[in-house]
């Protein structure tokens, strides 16, 4: 593929690509990874903190929380419900919001008066309170928690892919490929597409980034999952109440998420910029 | 008396957009086979609408008011959509106007060449490659193996407008639309680009359309012109006669407009007030106010 190897060139595409791809491996495979049980509990071995500090407990390399679990291990297994939700929820975010987009910006008129109303509308609302109200409603668990992010995020690709495929029916091209007598939806699926495409991949990326930040808050806030289950939010609202006992539990959930948005936004940015040129020079 | 290929007969048309401001007054004209008629004008003066009109492809913010397109004696206007898209692409075909943005940037040149042999001819693949290699060579395109399998951006504009060239003569059309295909590039290739649509135009016998703001254009591969402003025709009649000597006030101000090699001190003159005033009463169109 042509288009692979101007990606390679862009370096945040390929530190931040390899950063996310090692984490998608941990996740897969965190049962063989982690050196412990995640939800084991060991109340003789409460608060030990990380391995380089005096007094840990040899095995337990971040330490562990105040009910013994260790910490590395949660941290790894909080992967696996960050990334979930990440591919699940921009995935279908993605489908519904290009869907929309594509209908108001290709077929004008009433489709896109309604669309872009609705879309209107959603955007008033502030997000991350009508994130937690919709789960208040739904009922807490991962399902509530991807229909959430859905629900309040297919209007970023719907506009985004409304402007794009407005701006390219513009251009000659799709002209062309009228008076050759293809059909109104074979042009939108071949033609415009494929030109949508690369700003397309760019958001889902940016939005995968986003489904983490808002997994975490409700995990945060206690709407996502049961606590047995780790998240990086459960785990970072428990450390939080004992941060002056031991910051380990706190920190360390906090830079996994903090790394693996950063990841996400500049992944999406670097893609942009390097599928853009190629595909508009 | 023979039929023309074209004949357009008192053909109006509105702009909804605009609070029904007329875009087309009453034009009539006729294309015989094999002749390149110019359409010129100002921008506005409607020479698009009337390319548009004949590709079927009209928006939707312009309405046809009255007239008629006949094409083979057949009302374009009046057509059902099958039949009319069934004749765009095979019989009536664009070369557009910016080589820039007419093909897609994310299809390779192969696929965009052959989209009119495999859809109109239901050629197999092997065989609409065939037919590509040839067009691309009648082109005079080297290396055509390696341009069929580029995407556009690999190609320089000048290669890119010859393969629009080569894509609007596939399919040996009776009638070619070419809306401004040279004013997006430089002088050089302008008149290679020219001479190419001229000589594809001649060995095909395929009568042509060409739209342009460019009496100078005209003037190299143009038999007959007609002269537009604000919808009406102006001036109508053989490029030789018209440029030697016009009948209408406007055309010989829009010649004097034009730079004149010969006389480096004559030309560029802008056309009077007087002028666009008297044609603004002929028309009837109210003063402009400024």
């Amino acid at each position: 593929m042509k288009t692979i190897k101007p990606l390679l060139r862009e370096p945040r595409v390929v530190i931040a690509g390899g950063f996310l791809l090692l984490l998608l491996l941990i996740a897969i495979f965190a049962p063989y990874i982690a050196p412990k049980d995640p939800l084991e509990q060991d109340l003789m071995l409460g608060n030990m903190p990380p391995v380089t500090s005096p007094g840990a407990e040899p095995g337990y390399y971040l330490g562990t929380d105040d009910l013994g679990r260790d910490v590395l291990s949660r941290v790894l297994y909080g992967s696996r419900i960050a990334l979930t939700v990440a591919f699940v929820a921009a995935s279908l975010s993605a489908v519904i919001g290009t869907l929309m987009g594509l209908a108001a910006g290709w077929y004008g008129g009433w489709a896109d008066r309604i669309i872009s109303r609705l879309v209107d509308i959603w955007m008033a609302f502030p997000p991350v309170l009508l994130s937690v109200l919709l789960v208040a409603v739904l009922g807490s668990g991962l399902h509530s928690v991807i229909a959430a992010i859905v629900i309040i995020d297919w209007t970023r690709f719907c506009r985004v892919v409304r402007a794009e495929t407005m701006a390219q029916a513009r251009l000659d091209y799709v002209m062309a490929a009228e008076t050759i007598g293809f059909s109104r939806s074979h042009i939108l699926w071949r033609e415009i597409l494929p030109n949508v495409a690369p700003v397309l991949i760019a958001v889902v990326s940016l939005e995968m980034g986003i489904a983490v930040i808002v997994e975490a808050i409700l995990s945060f806030v206690g709407l996502s999952l049961s606590s047995d289950i780790p998240t990086w939010g459960g785990m970072i609202a428990q450390g939080r109440q004992m941060i002056h006992q031991g910051w380990w539990v706190f920190v360390f959930p906090l830079i996994a998420l903090f790394a693996t948005v950063l990841a996400f936004n500049q992944l999406g940015n670097g893609l942009r910029k390097a599928l853009d040129p190629v595909m508009r020079r | 008396m023979t039929q023309s290929l074209v004949a357009i007969e008192g053909l109006s048309a509105i702009s909804t957009r605009d609070g029904g401001a007329p875009v087309l007054r009453d034009v009539s004209l006729t294309l015989e086979k094999g002749e390149v008629r110019g359409l010129v004008g100002e921008s506005g003066a409607g020479k698009s609408t009337i390319a548009k009109a004949l590709l079927g492809i009209l928006p939707s913010t312009v309405k046809v008011t009255g007239g008629f397109i006949r094409f083979e004696g057949r009302d374009l206007l009046a057509m059902p959509r099958r039949e009319l898209s069934d004749l765009m692409g095979r019989e009536i075909t664009l070369i557009p106007q910016d080589p820039q943005t007419a093909l897609n940037p994310a299809r390779r040149i192969e696929a965009q060449l052959t989209d009119g042999l495999r859809l109109k001819l239901g050629m197999g693949k092997a065989a609409a490659h065939e037919r590509a290699l040839q067009l691309l060579d009648e082109v005079q395109i080297r290396n055509p193996e390696r341009v069929l399998a580029a995407y556009p951006h690999e190609l320089s504009g000048g290669m890119r407008q010859r393969i629009l060239i080569a894509s609007a003569f596939a399919l040996n059309p009776k009638l070619v639309v070419a809306d401004e295909p040279t004013t997006a590039l430089d002088v050089t290739v302008q008149k290679e680009i020219l001479r190419l649509i001229r000589r594809m135009q001649e060995a095909h016998g395929t009568a042509v359309i060409f739209v342009t703001h460019d009496l100078g254009v005209v003037a190299k591969i143009c038999d007959r012109v007609t002269l537009l402003y604000a919808g009406k025709v102006i001036e109508d009649g053989a490029t030789a006669g018209m440029l030697t000597a016009p009948k209408h006030i406007y055309t010989s101000a829009l010649i004097a407009a034009g730079p004149r090699y010969d006389r480096p001190n004559a030309g560029l003159e802008p056309v009077p007030e007087a002028v666009f005033r008297q044609l603004r009463a002929e028309i009837g169109i109210a003063e402009r106010r400024v």
